[in-house]
């Protein structure tokens, strides 16, 4: 695991080194440079100790009643239990969607009671298991638009401490043979959003389905998000959170950093391993581990983002 | 007792052809498919008009049957859930998966020709 004294470390190596680890590692960008270190050690203190952070969760599934996890519920408030204890207060939390498992009512009446627990403002993006309400996606505008006054199927943004966030939606109006989609109303909407906004004002990205094809015959990317790509490259730092494939994969292209997040309710197996991307039955000694939250760091000055995955297991 | 065995067939006889006809004239086929991993199956169904085609979802996560062209969408199936729809015209008739697009199947319904029904 390179420390971070030197100040280039290879990007490759940070990645791997942190995905090696598995949880409870930082990593950092400086400058578009990642950087990593052991959470524990004094540096990590250090960085935990300026700027802000936020949560990342995803995929809570609330209505799941199958194996390897009948209660979601139940999984879900040890994940936001875990808030409490974190060694900085998140500024606020991100949820990036399938909430809820058929978009019951109760079942998202259900998923806010327990994220309340948290006392955290949450910024919500819809998942596909969100929007299958009888008129689709009543239910979850309903819940979640106003707030954020979001437009179309649930797109807005919002700026923290000199980050801007946007909230996409890409599991609306799907068309049968494709993957997830932005369509040309939100695009527009986003090329609007981002204009005037100078090239080193950190930007994230957060939506469902990944933005990049992690696996295109499970439907894990996005068709159009080359064209919302395009519209962040020329920012310094890009970061992009999305959720749907229920385990943690990175990516780093340029400027911008691909996470995707952990479920809440169950895990998935990887691209190819199974005939199907449902969920991956493990034995009850194991669910905690592959189920998660991360936090994400943001420092001020030159180093923007890092992110943390913790598993269920830890304390 | 000739005449009573008689008629005793040809009530029998009777009864036969009343069943025959009924059974010819009456019920719609019904043709079953499955979902199970992801998949719609047999991903190409073809039907005579007047078939009712019942899927039932045995896969563990939830999925949709929806048309293209809108002539037919179910709710959300869940494990176990079925949707049945009876095709009353004929065509091809595409449909997908709402939750998971790349998933796709096709029903092809043959229009009725004479006083062929079955």
């Amino acid at each position: 695991m390179a420390k971070d004294e030197k100040d280039n470390v290879d990007r490759r190596g940070a990645l791997e080194c942190m995905i090696w680890a598995g949880t409870g590692v930082l990593w950092t960008l400086a400058g578009g440079v990642p950087r990593s270190s052991l959470l524990g050690t004094s540096e990590a203190k250090a960085q935990a100790a300026s700027g802000f952070t936020f949560l990342q969760i995803s995929d809570s599934h609330i209505g799941f009643k199958q194996a390897p996890n009948p209660n979601p519920l139940a999984t879900l408030e040890e994940a936001i239990s875990k808030v409490g204890a974190l060694p900085q207060t998140p500024a606020f939390m991100i949820h990036t969607g399938d909430i809820t498992h058929l978009s019951k009512s109760e079942e998202f009446d259900n998923a806010d009671q327990v994220i309340g627990k948290a006392k955290l403002d949450t910024f919500y993006v819809p998942g596909e298991h969100d929007l299958i309400d009888e008129n689709p996606g009543t239910a979850y505008l309903e819940r979640y638009a106003r707030r954020t006054q979001a437009k179309g199927t649930g797109w807005y943004s919002f700026d923290k401490n000199g980050v801007h966030f946007v909230g996409l939606v890409n599991v609306a109006n799907l068309k049968a043979g494709g993957m997830g989609s932005l369509g040309a109303e939100q695009l527009a909407w986003l090329t609007d959003d981002l204009k005037g906004k100078s090239a080193s004002t950190p930007i994230v990205l957060f939506a469902h389905i990944p933005f990049w094809t992690v696996y295109a015959e499970w439907g894990w990317g996005t068709d159009d998000s080359a064209q919302a790509l395009d519209l962040v490259k020329r920012f310094g730092s890009v970061t992009v959170l999305n959720g749907h494939i229920h385990q943690i994969m990175q990516k780093v292209e340029g400027t911008v950093t691909f996470h995707t997040a952990r479920s809440t309710a169950f895990p998935m197996p990887a691209p190819g391993t199974a005939p199907g991307p449902g969920p991956m039955k493990v034995p009850k000694d194991r669910l905690r581990s592959v189920l998660g939250i991360n936090t994400v760091e943001v420092k001020q000055g030159t180093q923007p983002l890092a992110i943390t995955d913790s598993d269920l297991t830890k304390v | 007792m000739s005449l009573l065995r008689d008629s005793q067939c040809a009530f029998a006889a009777g009864a036969v052809v009343c069943c025959v006809v009924y059974a010819a004239t009456a019920l719609p086929a019904e043709t079953r498919a499955s979902i199970e991993n992801f998949m719609f199956k047999p991903d190409t169904i073809t039907v005579p008009v007047g078939t009712t085609v019942v899927w039932q979802n045995d896969d563990e996560i939830p999925h949709t049957v929806t048309s293209v062209d809108g002539t037919f969408h179910s709710s959300p199936l869940d494990t176990k859930d079925k949707f049945s729809f009876t095709f009353d015209k004929g065509g091809t008739f595409e449909y997908f998966c709402r939750l998971h697009p790349r998933m796709k199947g096709k029903v092809v319904v043959a229009a009725a020709n004479g006083g062929t029904v079955r």
